[in-house]
Order: C-alpha cells, then structure tokens, then sequence
C-alpha cells in the first residue's frame, strides 16, 4: 500500500525525507555518468585513432533528423521541469497536461529515432556482413531519399578518407558499432523513463500528488534530465564531427 | 544543524522558460560551430559548448544550485571521479607505445626504433 506523504521512523521532518530520497537518486545518477562516461571514453579513443572513417560515418548521419530530435528532448526536459513546478505548486490538471507533454515528446525522438535506423538498415550502415560505407555512393538508385548533390560531396569524401584509410570500411563499422550502442543505450533509458512517465501519469490522475509530497516527481524528473544530459554530449561527439567541409 | 533549516526552493517558470532557451540558442550554436573550420578546435568548442548546457540543465532544472550542500558535494564527487577516469586512461593513451612498439594513435603507423617487445 502506498503511504503517500507518510513521514518514516528514520527522519525528522518530511524536508528532510525528501533530501534523502533526491540524495539516493543522484547517488544512483553518478553511477550512471560512470557508465557513459566510460562508453564516451571509448568512443573517444577510437575517434581520435580512426579519425577519418569516424568522421565519414558522422557525415552520413543526418543532421537534420539528429539536431530537431535534440530540440525535442530538450523541450521535454522544459516540460517536465514545468511538472515538477505544478505538482510542487499544487496544480494538478498541469501537472498531468505536462507529463503527458513529456511523453509526447519521448515518443516523437523515438520515432524519428526509428526513421534515422530504417534510414542506416536501407543504406548498409549497420555493422555486419552487409556493412558498405560506400553503398549509396555506388549505388545511388538505392538511395534515393540522399540528394544528388549530397551525394556528389560523399563522393569525394569517401574517396579522400579512402586515400587516407585503406581499411576504411571495417573503421566506419567501428563508428556504427559506437552510434548504435550509444544511441541504443540511450534510447533504452527513455524507455525506462517513458514507463516511469506513464506511472507519474497513472498516479496523477489518482491525485496522490501535493505540494506536500511529491518527491516521486521529483525523483523521475531527476532521471528524465539526466537522459537529456546524455543526449546532449551524444550528439556533438556523434553528429558534428568534421562537418565542415 | 544548518541542513535542518534548509526548505524547498521551489524553482519558478520563467526560470525554465530562460533555461530552455539558452539551451536552444546553444543547441543553435554548436551546430552552427561545426561548419565553421576551427581545426583542432572544433571539438572543443563542441564539447565546451554541452558542458555548458549540462550545467546549465544540472544547476536549475535538476535544482542542484538549490539542493543541500550535501547533494551538492555527492554530484561535484561525481564529476571529479569521471575527470579521474578520463584523465588518467587518456593520459595512458596518450603516452603508451603497445606491444608492437606502435605509439597511439596507429593510423600514424609510426614505429619506435628498438627491439620489438611482447
């Protein structure tokens, strides 16, 4: 049974109790900068070394799809710092208007997410046996959705990075291993974090929430900026290597 | 205890309304940073660039510029600790020449004079 607002044996005040939660959490939150610390440090070291397959992989990624997906995480962090607000200030059909916005908005990075997926598995950039950077390069028919005139600079870039990387190709895979393992990785804790979402909403439609407790709002709100936060290293070191050109 | 006297702050909208569009207008920038041919400064203009917006969405929308100084201290530990591993494990790259006597990075394929160890 939830004990809603209830103020345990171990603490003084109800303050205090909330504290203690957001202080577990953070904790909880440094082990996870950790993890993506460790994954970043990785994918660094490689970029460094495989530096022109890594920046050919980023350019053909696409910017458009990967900055207007950082625009809505972005704004869904805006919306559940709004909820977290409402709940605080007691406003409750805000609070679920704004945790609705907030999964709204999860759910639209996830379906641009599977666009730009469909997009690598059509164009033979995912790791294994098919894995071609040069694909669309050489068969253009196939890669419609690529402008001709994009298509043209790939040309030469996949040219110049073959003069400067013979084993360009399985180096390109590398850099796919790490966007997908990242994004993945990443795309999984919005997961995570839509289900905790839904069970925010569930819970406010129930009212449980008052400006007197309602550290769970908090406490997943911590969680939903800290994915935000991934996302916001993510996508320079993934998209904006070498674009200038 | 000074802790005990401590009361939640509660955070106002248009504070979040200037966060989120610092963060764009940054967002805006760093893409904008990346067509611009800075050399070996385009990474960290980047990466200065999203350090600065993980401040900026730690600090008000995670609340921590208003949290007790002891959340305070577990997040500023946090960093320090993911400074070490960076630090060290790249400084170690950084200065290593591997068993084929390669140094990093080994696309510069650059072979140390000397018997070959390993």
């Amino acid at each position: 049974m939830h004990r809603t607002g209830a103020l345990y044996g171990q603490f003084k005040t109800l303050e205090q109790q909330k504290d203690t939660a957001s202080l577990g959490m953070w904790i909880f939150l440094v082990t996870e900068v950790m993890f993506f610390g460790g994954i970043m440090l990785a994918y660094t070291i490689n970029r460094h070394t495989y530096f022109h397959a890594f920046a050919m992989g980023s350019n053909t990624l696409s910017l458009t799809l990967g900055g207007f997906n950082t625009v809505v995480l972005l704004a869904s962090s805006f919306t559940m710092a709004m909820g977290v607000w409402s709940a605080q200030v007691g406003k409750k059909d805000l609070l679920k208007m704004f945790l609705s916005l907030t999964i709204l908005l999860g759910f639209v990075f996830f379906g641009v997410k599977y666009v730009e997926y469909a997009q690598k598995f059509h164009h033979h950039l995912v790791p294994g046996k098919s894995f071609d950077i040069t694909y669309c390069v050489n068969n253009p028919s196939k890669c419609e959705d690529i402008g001709a005139e994009e298509l043209e600079v790939e040309r030469k870039e996949v040219d110049a990075a073959m003069q400067a990387d013979p084993d360009l190709n399985a180096h390109a895979q590398l850099y796919y291993s790490a966007y997908f393992g990242m994004t993945g990785l990443h795309a999984l804790h919005m997961v995570i974090g839509a289900g905790l979402l839904f069970w925010l909403l569930k819970n406010s439609f129930a009212g449980i929430y008052t400006p007197e407790w309602n550290t769970p709002v908090d406490i997943v709100g911590l969680y939903w900026h800290f994915v935000d936060i991934v996302w916001i290293f993510l996508f320079p070191l993934l998209y904006l290597i070498d674009r200038h050109k | 205890m000074a802790d005990q006297e401590h009361h939640e702050h509660i955070v106002q909208p248009g504070t979040y309304l200037a966060i989120i569009l610092t963060l764009l207008v940054l967002t805006g920038l760093t893409v904008g940073a990346a067509y611009v041919n800075l050399g070996r400064l385009n990474i960290v203009v980047a990466l200065a660039i999203a350090v600065l917006k993980a401040t900026l969405v730690v600090l008000f929308f995670m609340h921590a510029k208003f949290s007790p100084k002891r959340t305070q201290l577990v997040i500023i530990a946090g960093i320090f600790w993911l400074a070490i591993l960076l630090f060290m494990t790249l400084s170690d790259y950084a200065s290593r020449i591997d068993y084929r006597g390669v140094r990093f990075p080994m696309t510069q394929n650059v072979r140390i004079a000397g018997p070959s160890r390993g």
